[in-house]
C-alpha cells in the first residue's frame, strides 16, 4: 500500500513561502511525476513527503495515517537521491544491506533480498565493489537497490537521472518504468525534464512557484493544458504563442499552436514568413520562422525530407482543431 | 612544457634550496652520530676520544631510560586520544549553524597561537596553582581539598596542558572534513532508519577516518619532542621525564654531550618505531 495525501501542506523558509498551502492525492501504485522549472519547489515538496523537511502547516497522510510528525525512517518510504548518496566506504552489498541492518532484519532474509535485488538490477557481479569503482548508471542502480530491499510503501526519486549522460538516461528511464510495472509500488518522481515526465508518468503534477498548475495524465496535459504555463512547459519543442490580431480572430488574448500542428508550404497558406535556423534531426526538421505577426520566431515541425534554405519565404497553415485559446489571465478558453 | 631542457633547468634552479635543506638536516644528524661515539664532556676535559658503543650501553642501562620511554608514550598516547575524541565532538558542534559562528571558531583556534612556554606557564600559575589557581578555588568552593596538580597528578597535568594546545589543530582539520561530508548521505542514512549515533558510527566516522589519520600522524611528530611544557612546569620531576627531557638533562645538566647524543639516536629509533606502528594501524586509511 502506498496512498499519500497532502492536505493544505505549506512550507516556509523563514519569511519566504516556498509552497503555499496545497492539496494533492497520490493513489496506490501510481507513478506520479512532479515537474517544473528549477526553483519551483518540487524537490521541497518531495522532501516534505519524505520527512526531511518539516511542514509549516497542513497534514501529510500515508495510507490514511497522519504522518506529518513522523521521522523519515518511520514513514516507510525509500528515497533515491540526485547524487545517489551511496556510502563510499561500504561495498555495494553493504550499501544495499544498510537499511535492513538498521531495521535488524535477520541475516538470511537480508541475503535473500540482496540477491533478488541484485539480480533484478544486474548488479550481481558488482556486489563486492565499492561505489567509487562503479559507473554512473551502476551507482544509480545501487541506489535503487538500496531502496527496493526496504520494500517501502512508496519510492521517492529526486531527479535521479540528471547526473547521467543522455544515452544512459533513456536506458534508465525504461528500467525505472519497467521496475514500476513489476513492483506496482507507488513512485513519486521529481524532474525538471518534461520528456522524462511525459514518458514515465501515470500522473503529472506541474508545479510553478510552489503552486500546482495542473494535475493529469501526460496526454491530458498535452491536449488540454489548463493555462499558458502548462501549455508552454509540456511538449517539445515549446508551443508557439500568438498574440494580437491573429489571436483576436479566435476571440482570445493568446492562441497557442504546437510546432507539430502547423503545415508548411512554399506556395500558399494563412501566414507568410521567412525561414531562419533549421534544426535537422533526421526524422524531423524544426524550422524557426520569422515575420509571423504576434509570434517571432515561430517553430514548426516539418518532416525530415523538407528542404528549405535560410531566407526562403514559406507559408504556414495551423490546424484549426489544434489551436489552444487562452484569455487575458492566461487561462484556457473552451 | 616539461621538455628535457626545462626539466633540467628546473632542477638546477631548485638545487640551492634542496642542498640547503639537506645540509640543515644532515649536518646535525651526522654531528649527533659522531658525538655519540665519543666521550665528550665540555666542562670536564672536552673531547676525550673514541669510546665505541659505551655511550649507548650507558644510556640504555640507566635506570631513567625505560621510565622516560614509558612517559613519552603515555603523553603522546593520552594527548592523541583526548584531542581526537574532543576534536570530533567540537568539529560536529562547530559545524552546526549558530549565532556568532565566525567569532566562536576563531576563539576555538586561539590556543594554537599561544606559545607552548607561555601556555604552560599560564596553566601552571593561573589554573593549577594549589593556592591561587582557579582550579584550587573551584575545589575549595565545593569543599574539596585542592589538588596539587603538578606534583601529585603531574603526568595527567602535562597531558591536559598539551591537549589544550593541540585540540584546536585537531578540531580545525576535523571540522573541514565534517564540512566536506555530503549532506545527502546523511539524509539517505536518516531515511534508511539510522538514528544519530548510528549515522555517526557508520557514516560520519568513516568519512573522518582520513582526517583523523592526518591529525594523528602530524601530532605524533610534534608530541614526541615536547619539551617547553615540561621544562617550565615540573622540570622533569614527579615522573614527567620524557626521552627528550632526559637527553636535555644529560647534555646540559650533566654536561655529557656524548651520552646525550646516544640518547638522541635512541629517540630517532623510538620515533621510527612509533611511526611504523601508526602507519600500520591508520596508514591504510590513506590508500582508499
Amino acid at each position: 500500500m502506498g496512498r499519500i495525501q497532502l492536505n493544505q501542506v505549506q512550507k516556509k523558509f523563514g519569511d519566504v513561502e516556498v509552497i503555499p498551502p496545497l492539496d494533492l492525492e497520490i493513489n496506490d501504485g501510481e507513478f506520479v511525476v512532479f515537474v517544473g522549472p528549477s526553483g519551483c519547489g518540487k524537490s521541497t515538496l518531495l522532501r516534505l513527503i519524505a520527512g526531511l523537511e518539516d511542514t509549516t502547516a497542513g497534514h501529510i497522510e500515508i495510507d490514511g495515517d497522519d504522518a506529518t510528525m513522523l521521522p523519515p525512517a518511520k514513514r516507510g518510504l525509500a528515497m533515491v537521491f540526485q547524487s545517489y548518496a551511496l556510502y563510499p566506504h561500504m561495498s555495494v552489498r553493504k550499501n544495499i544491506a544498510f537499511p535492513m541492518r538498521m531495521a535488524k532484519i535477520p541475516q538470511e532474509e537480508q541475503d535473500r533480498r540482496i540477491s533478488s535485488a541484485a539480480k533484478a538490477l544486474n548488479l550481481t557481479d558488482y556486489l563486492d565493489r565499492r561505489p567509487g569503482q562503479l559507473s554512473g548508471g551502476q551507482r544509480q542502480r545501487v541506489a535503487i537497490g538500496r531502496a527496493i530491499v526496504r520494500e517501502p510503501a512508496a519510492f521517492l526519486f529526486d531527479e535521479p537521472l540528471s547526473n547521467l549522460d543522455a544515452a544512459l538516461r533513456v536506458g534508465m528511464r525504461m528500467e525505472i518504468s519497467e521496475l514500476h510495472k513489476k513492483l506496482a509500488t507507488t513512485m513519486v518522481y521529481v524532474t525538471h525534464d518534461q520528456v522524462e515526465a511525459m514518458t514515465m508518468a501515470d500522473k503529472i503534477v506541474v508545479l510553478h512557484a510552489g503552486v500546482i498548475e495542473q494535475v493529469g495524465s501526460p496526454l491530458e496535459l498535452y491536449r488540454n493544458p489548463r493555462n499558458l504555463f502548462v501549455a508552454g512547459f509540456i511538449g517539445s519543442p515549446k508551443m508557439n504563442f500568438v498574440e494580437g490580431s491573429e489571436a483576436a480572430k479566435h476571440n482570445a488574448q493568446t492562441i497557442g499552436i504546437r510546432p507539430e500542428h502547423i503545415d508548411v508550404s512554399t506556395t500558399e497558406g494563412a501566414w507568410q514568413g521567412t525561414v531562419g535556423v533549421a534544426e535537422h534531426l533526421g526524422s524531423d526538421t524544426f524550422i524557426h520562422i520569422h515575420g509571423i505577426p504576434g509570434c517571432d520566431p515561430m517553430t514548426v515541425r516539418a518532416s525530415g525530407d523538407v528542404m528549405v534554405n535560410h531566407g526562403d519565404t514559406v507559408y504556414l497553415t495551423p490546424h484549426e482543431e489544434h489551436i489552444h485559446k487562452f484569455d487575458a489571465q492566461g487561462l484556457r478558453i473552451g | 612544457m616539461a621538455t628535457q631542457h626545462s626539466r633540467s633547468a628546473a632542477r638546477l634552479m631548485m638545487a640551492p634550496a634542496v642542498i640547503l635543506l639537506l645540509g640543515w638536516m644532515l649536518v646535525p644528524l651526522i654531528m649527533t652520530l659522531w658525538f655519540s661515539f665519543r666521550k665528550y664532556l665540555p666542562l670536564r676535559g672536552g673531547d676525550q676520544g673514541w669510546v665505541g658503543l659505551e655511550n649507548y650501553a650507558r644510556f640504555i642501562s640507566s635506570s631513567s631510560f625505560w621510565p622516560a620511554v614509558q612517559t613519552t608514550l603515555i603523553i603522546v598516547g593520552g594527548v592523541l586520544i583526548i584531542t581526537v575524541a574532543f576534536g570530533i565532538v567540537l568539529a560536529l558542534l562547530l559545524d552546526q549553524p549558530m549565532w556568532g559562528q565566525g567569532v566562536v571558531r576563531i576563539l576555538v583556534i586561539a590556543p594554537f597561537f599561544v606559545m607552548p612556554t607561555v601556555s604552560a606557564l599560564v596553566w601552571k600559575n593561573m589554573f593549577m596553582d594549589p593556592v591561587n589557581g582557579i582550579l584550587a578555588h573551584l575545589w575549595k568552593f565545593f569543599g574539596a581539598e585542592p589538588v596539587q596538580w603538578l606534583s601529585q597528578e603531574s603526568l595527567q597535568s602535562i597531558v591536559m596542558i598539551v591537549s589544550w594546545q593541540w585540540l584546536p589543530f585537531a578540531t580545525l582539520i576535523l571540522l573541514t572534513a565534517v564540512q566536506s561530508l555530503d549532506s545527502e548521505q546523511l539524509e539517505a542514512a536518516e531515511m534508511d532508519g539510522a538514528p544519530f549515533l548510528k549515522r555517526f558510527w557508520f557514516i560520519i566516522l568513516p568519512h573522518l577516518s582520513r582526517a583523523i589519520t592526518i591529525v594523528i600522524l602530524i601530532q605524533t611528530i610534534f608530541l614526541l619532542s615536547i619539551f617547553a611544557e615540561i621544562f617550565v612546569t615540573t622540570g622533569g620531576a614527579f615522573g614527567t621525564r620524557t626521552l627528550t627531557y632526559l637527553i636535555f638533562q644529560r647534555v646540559l645538566e650533566s654536561q655529557n654531550v656524548g651520552l646525550g647524543s646516544a640518547g638522541g639516536v635512541y629517540a630517532i629509533i623510538l620515533a621510527n618505531i612509533v611511526a611504523l606502528f601508526l602507519m600500520r594501524i591508520v596508514g591504510k586509511n590513506l590508500d582508499t
